[in-house]
C-alpha cells in the first residue's frame, strides 16, 4: 500500500506541474510563464545566415598600412622609395640609395613593428622588402570583425524593434539571424545587410572631372557616383564626383543620428552628431576649407555634396537625400548602430510567410487529431478497458510533451508537430508491449495479479532498451540538426520519456488499484 | 480481440534464404538507382532557391515561367502544389541570388505582371552552395553517428560486451581518422567506416549488433533507393525521416532480441534456430500492431499534414514497411546465420 501512494504522489506531481506549465500556452492571463514557442516555419518569420567577409577585413588593415605608410615615408622625407601593392593582402617597397635605406629601416623599427617583413633582397645601393600581416594579427583581426559585426547587426535589430530576435555566431565568420513574425523582409535584409560606412569626404577641384571620366583618375582621389531615383518616373541618374580618397572623417565619431523633417520642403533628412573629438575635427575641417565642397559618403555612394560655407562648430551635421521616412529612420538606425567592419553576404534565408505558418498549424493538428482518433478507436476496441486506459495515457502523453516544450523553452517546428504525431504511434508501442505481455502470461495460467507482475516486469526492461536507442538517434539529431529538425529532436526525445512514464507508472499504478482495491477478478485486456 | 492467433509458429527463419535474396536484390537495386541516377537533392544540399507563391486567380505554369524569365531565372520549374483550387505553386531555381536585395520585390511586379492576378510570396528558401556543401557534410555525419552510437549500445547492452564494444569504438575512430587524413569524402568516409564496424562486429562475435546493424543500413538503404527511383528530393526534413527510421527500425530489432534472450537462458536444450524463430512469433503481435499504429498516424500525417510534411511522412511510411520487414526476416536470422558460422570452425 505504500509504495502505491507514494507513486500516486509522484504522478499527481507531474500532472499537475504539467498543467502549469501548459495552461500559459492556451490562456496567457490566469498565470504569466514562458509559452511554447513557435518555429520560423509555423510562425512565419526570416532565418538568415550571413558571411562576414573577414578577408576584407584584413585587406582594409593592410590598406591603412599602406596609406600609413606612405605618410610616414612623406613625414620623414625618405626619397626614392616605391610603394606597391601586389596582392590585396601585401605591400611591397622598393628603395634606392644608402641615406634611404637607413631612415627606411629605422622607421620600420620604430613605427612599424607589426608587420611581418618577407623576400627581403638587398644590395648596397638599393633594398626591397615584402610586408604583410603575422598570421596571428590577421586571425585576431578576423575574430575581431566577427564579433564587432554581431554587435553591430545586434543593435540594428533591437533598434529595429522586433521581438524575441535570435542573433548569434555560427562556426567562426557566420551570422544566424532568426527574426519570427517580421512582415517586411525587404527592409528588414536591408537594414541587417548593410556596411554602412559613412565618410566624409573632400571633393577634388584641383583636377578635371571630365578628364577622371575619361580614365585619368588623380593619385589620391576617386570617382563615386551620386545615385537619384524619381519618385514619380522612377528614372535613374547618376552623377559622378571626384573626391579625395583620404576620409576626413567617418562614421565611427557619431553620438547619435535622429530623422528630422526639413522645414522648408517637409523632406525627411538624418541629423548626426559627433563625438568630442569628431567635433573638433569636423570644425577644424570646415574652417580650413570654406568654399570648397564636402561630400558626404555611405558605403561608397555620394548622398550630398554641399560647399562649405563657414567653419561649423558644435558638431551637427546633416545628411539629405530624398528618403521616404522609412528609408530615413532606417538611416539613422544604421548610423546609430554603427558600421560593419566587413561586407557581409547572405548565404542562406528561409523566410514564411504567416499565412502559410498558419496553414501548417492547421493542416498539421488536423493530422494529430484524424491520426490520433484512428490509434485511439482501434486501442479501445482491441484491448476494451486496458485499450481505454492506454488512450488516456496518450492524451496525458500530449500534455506532458505541452509542458516539456513550455518548460525547456524549446521551440515547436511543423516537423516537431510530426514529431508528435509519431509519438502518439509509438507511445501504444509500449502499452502494446505490456499488454501482449500480459495476455501472453493470462494464457499460460496465471491468476490476473501473478500476469499483470510479470508482464509489467518483462516489458519494463524491453521498453527501457528499445526506448533508448530512439532517445540516441533524437540526441544525434539534435547536435546535427537546424532550427526546424532540432525541433523534431526535442518533440521526439519528451515523447519517447513521457510515454514511458505513463506506460509504466501510470498503467501500473490503475492495475494495481483495480487488482488490490477493487479486487476485480478478471483483467479486461 | 486478436489479429494473431496465439501459439502460432510460422517458420521465419527456415525462409531466410528467400528473404536474404530478396533484400539483397532490393538493396543492390538501390545502390544501383544511386549510382546510375543519382539522388535528387533538395536545396538545402544542392544549394538553389525556392519560393512558394500564392495567386488571387488561377494562373497557367507558362505565364508564370514568363514572369520568370523576365528577371532573369530562365530554368525555373514550376509546380502545382496542395489543392488545385489554392492557385499555389513551387518556383524552383538554382539560382542563389533569389534573396538578393531588391529581388522579392522584383519577383513579386514580374509575376503579377504575367499573371494579371494578384501575387502573395507566401515562402522563400534560398541556400547558398557552400551552406549546400556544409549541410550535406552534416546529415551524413548524423546519420554515421547514430548507427555508431547505437552499435557500441547494442554490443554493450546486450551481451555485456562493454570491453569489445570499447575496442570497436576505438579502432573505428582510428579507422575513421586515417580515412581522412587519406583526404577522402566524407561519402567514402561513412561507407568505410561501416564496412569497417560489419567486420569488427563478426570477428569480435558481436553477433545481436551484427544483426541491427545489418538491418539498419538495410533499412535506410531501400528507402533512400525507393526515393532516388522516385525522384523525390532529399531535404534536410528527410533526413530527419531516415533518422527516425533508424530508431524505429532498431526499436523493433530490439524487441525481438530480448525474448531471444530471454527464450536462451530458458530453452536451453533447444536448437538455436528453433529459439530464435520462436522468438519471432511471439513478438509478432506486438510487431504488427505497432507497425499498424505508427503506419496509421502516418498515413494521416501524409494525407492531410500539408505539403511540407508529404515527403517526410512519405519517408517514414516506406522506413516503416521495410523496418518491420527487416526485424523480422533479416535481423534475427542473421543471428543464427553468425551462430551456424562459429559451429562450423
Amino acid at each position: 500500500m505504500k509504495r502505491f501512494s507514494i507513486r500516486l504522489v509522484i504522478i499527481l506531481v507531474v500532472v499537475i506541474a504539467a498543467i502549469v506549465y501548459c495552461i500559459p500556452t492556451f490562456q496567457p492571463e490566469i498565470w504569466p510563464h514562458r509559452k511554447i514557442n513557435l518555429g520560423l516555419d509555423l510562425q512565419g518569420g526570416m532565418h538568415l545566415v550571413l558571411e562576414v567577409n573577414t578577408d576584407k577585413v584584413v585587406e582594409n588593415a593592410i590598406e591603412r598600412y599602406s596609406q600609413e605608410l606612405r605618410d610616414l615615408v612623406r613625414k620623414n622625407q625618405i626619397q626614392s622609395l616605391q610603394v606597391e601593392r601586389p596582392g590585396p593582402y601585401k605591400i611591397a617597397v622598393k628603395i634606392q640609395g644608402k641615406e634611404n635605406i637607413a631612415k627606411f629601416k629605422e622607421l620600420l623599427e620604430k613605427e612599424l613593428r607589426d608587420l611581418r617583413l618577407s623576400n627581403r633582397s638587398e644590395d648596397a645601393e638599393s633594398y626591397s622588402v615584402g610586408l604583410d600581416l603575422p598570421d596571428k594579427e590577421s586571425d585576431h583581426i578576423k575574430k575581431l570583425a566577427v564579433d564587432q559585426a554581431l554587435e553591430t547587426i545586434r543593435n540594428r535589430i533591437d533598434q529595429f524593434g522586433v521581438s524575441e530576435p535570435d542573433i548569434r555566431r555560427q562556426g567562426d565568420t557566420r551570422i544566424l539571424i532568426q527574426l519570427p513574425g517580421i512582415q517586411d523582409t525587404q527592409r528588414a535584409k536591408d537594414l541587417i545587410g548593410r556596411t554602412a560606412l559613412l565618410e566624409f569626404k573632400l571633393v577634388d577641384e584641383a583636377h578635371d572631372l571630365n578628364a577622371a571620366l575619361q580614365g585619368s583618375v588623380p593619385a589620391g582621389s576617386e570617382l563615386l557616383y551620386k545615385v537619384d531615383e524619381d519618385p514619380a518616373t522612377k528614372r535613374v541618374t547618376r552623377t559622378p564626383f571626384l573626391v579625395k580618397k583620404n576620409a576626413l572623417l567617418t562614421g565611427a565619431s557619431l553620438t547619435d543620428a535622429r530623422v528630422a523633417l526639413d522645414s522648408q520642403y517637409g523632406e525627411p533628412y538624418v541629423s548626426i552628431e559627433f563625438d568630442k573629438k569628431g567635433a573638433r575635427t569636423f570644425e577644424r575641417v570646415t574652417g580650413e576649407n570654406v568654399g570648397k565642397r564636402l561630400a558626404i559618403v555611405l558605403d561608397n555612394k555620394v548622398y550630398s555634396a554641399p560647399t562649405i560655407q563657414e567653419k561649423i562648430a558644435g558638431g551637427k551635421a546633416r545628411i539629405t537625400g530624398r528618403f521616404s521616412t522609412d528609408e530615413a529612420r532606417d538611416l539613422a538606425i544604421i548610423l546609430r548602430a554603427g558600421a560593419l567592419p566587413a561586407p557581409v553576404t547572405v548565404l542562406e534565408e528561409r523566410t514564411v510567410g504567416p499565412s502559410l505558418g498558419a496553414d501548417s498549424i492547421r493542416s498539421g493538428l488536423i493530422s494529430i487529431l484524424v491520426g490520433g482518433l484512428l490509434v485511439i478507436i482501434f486501442m479501445a476496441v482491441y484491448y476494451k478497458w486496458s485499450g481505454l486506459l492506454a488512450d488516456f495515457e496518450v492524451l496525458l502523453d500530449l500534455l506532458l510533451i505541452g509542458a516539456g516544450l513550455a518548460a525547456f523553452g524549446a521551440t515547436l517546428t511543423l516537423p516537431g508537430l510530426a514529431g508528435v504525431i509519431l509519438t502518439i504511434g509509438m507511445a501504444v508501442d509500449n502499452n502494446v508491449l505490456i499488454y501482449e505481455r500480459i495476455r501472453e502470461e493470462l494464457r499460460l495460467g496465471k491468476t490476473p495479479r501473478g500476469a499483470v507482475d510479470a508482464g509489467f516486469d518483462r516489458a519494463t526492461t524491453t521498453i527501457m532498451d528499445a526506448n533508448i536507442t530512439t532517445l540516441i538517434s533524437a540526441v544525434v539529431l539534435f547536435q546535427f540538426g537546424t532550427g526546424p529538425i532540432k525541433g523534431f529532436a526535442v518533440t521526439l526525445s519528451i515523447g519517447v520519456i513521457a510515454s514511458m512514464f505513463t506506460a509504466i507508472v501510470v498503467s501500473r499504478l490503475v492495475f494495481n488499484y483495480f487488482l488490490d482495491v477493487r479486487k476485480i477478478k478478471r483483467v479486461s485486456i | 480481440m486478436e489479429f494473431i492467433k496465439p501459439g502460432i509458429n510460422l517458420d521465419f527463419v527456415g525462409k531466410r534464404k528467400i528473404a536474404y535474396s530478396i533484400s539483397g536484390a532490393l538493396i543492390l537495386i538501390s545502390i544501383l538507382a544511386l549510382f546510375v541516377k543519382g539522388p535528387r537533392y533538395g536545396i538545402d544540399f544542392a544549394g538553389g532557391s525556392l519560393v512558394q507563391v500564392k495567386f488571387a486567380a488561377p494562373v497557367e505554369i507558362a505565364k508564370i515561367k514568363d514572369g520568370l524569365r523576365s528577371v532573369e531565372i530562365e530554368n525555373a520549374t514550376v509546380q502545382s502544389v496542395g489543392d488545385r483550387r489554392e492557385n499555389e505553386y513551387l518556383i524552383r531555381t538554382d539560382a542563389a541570388d533569389v534573396s538578393a536585395k531588391e529581388f522579392t520585390p522584383a519577383l513579386d511586379k514580374a509575376l503579377e505582371a504575367a499573371a494579371g492576378v494578384k501575387v502573395d510570396i507566401r515562402r522563400v528558401e534560398m541556400v547558398g552552395p557552400q551552406v549546400g556543401t556544409d549541410l550535406r557534410e552534416k546529415a551524413l555525419l548524423a546519420i554515421f553517428f547514430s548507427l555508431i552510437f547505437i552499435a557500441i549500445y547494442i554490443s554493450g547492452r546486450f551481451e555485456f560486451k562493454w570491453i569489445q564494444s570499447g575496442i570497436v569504438a576505438v579502432a573505428l575512430g582510428g579507422a575513421v581518422y586515417a580515412i581522412h587524413t587519406m583526404g577522402f569524402s566524407l561519402a567514402i568516409l561513412v561507407w568505410a567506416a561501416l564496412l569497417v564496424t560489419l567486420v569488427l562486429f563478426w570477428i569480435l562475435g558481436l553477433k545481436y549488433a551484427l544483426g541491427a546493424i545489418v538491418a539498419l543500413i538495410h533499412d535506410v538503404t531501400i528507402t533512400v533507393g525507393v526515393f532516388t527511383i522516385l525522384e523525390k528530393e532529399f531535404t534536410l526534413t528527410v533526413i530527419a525521416a531516415l533518422l527516425t527510421i533508424i530508431g524505429y527500425s532498431l526499436n523493433d530489432t530490439i524487441i525481438v532480441y530480448d525474448r531471444i534472450r530471454e527464450n536462451i537462458k530458458k530453452l536451453s536444450k533447444t536448437p538455436i534456430g528453433a529459439v530464435i524463430n520462436r522468438s519471432v512469433n511471439e513478438t509478432l503481435s506486438r510487431t504488427i500492431l505497432t507497425a499498424g499504429t505508427v503506419f496509421v498516424v502516418l498515413v494521416s500525417l501524409f494525407f492531410l499534414g500539408g505539403d511540407i510534411i508529404h515527403d517526410f511522412a512519405f519517408a517514414l511510411l516506406v522506413g516503416v514497411v521495410v523496418g518491420t520487414y527487416s526485424s523480422i526476416y533479416v535481423a534475427s536470422p542473421i543471428v543464427l546465420t553468425w551462430e551456424e558460422r562459429a559451429k562450423k570452425k
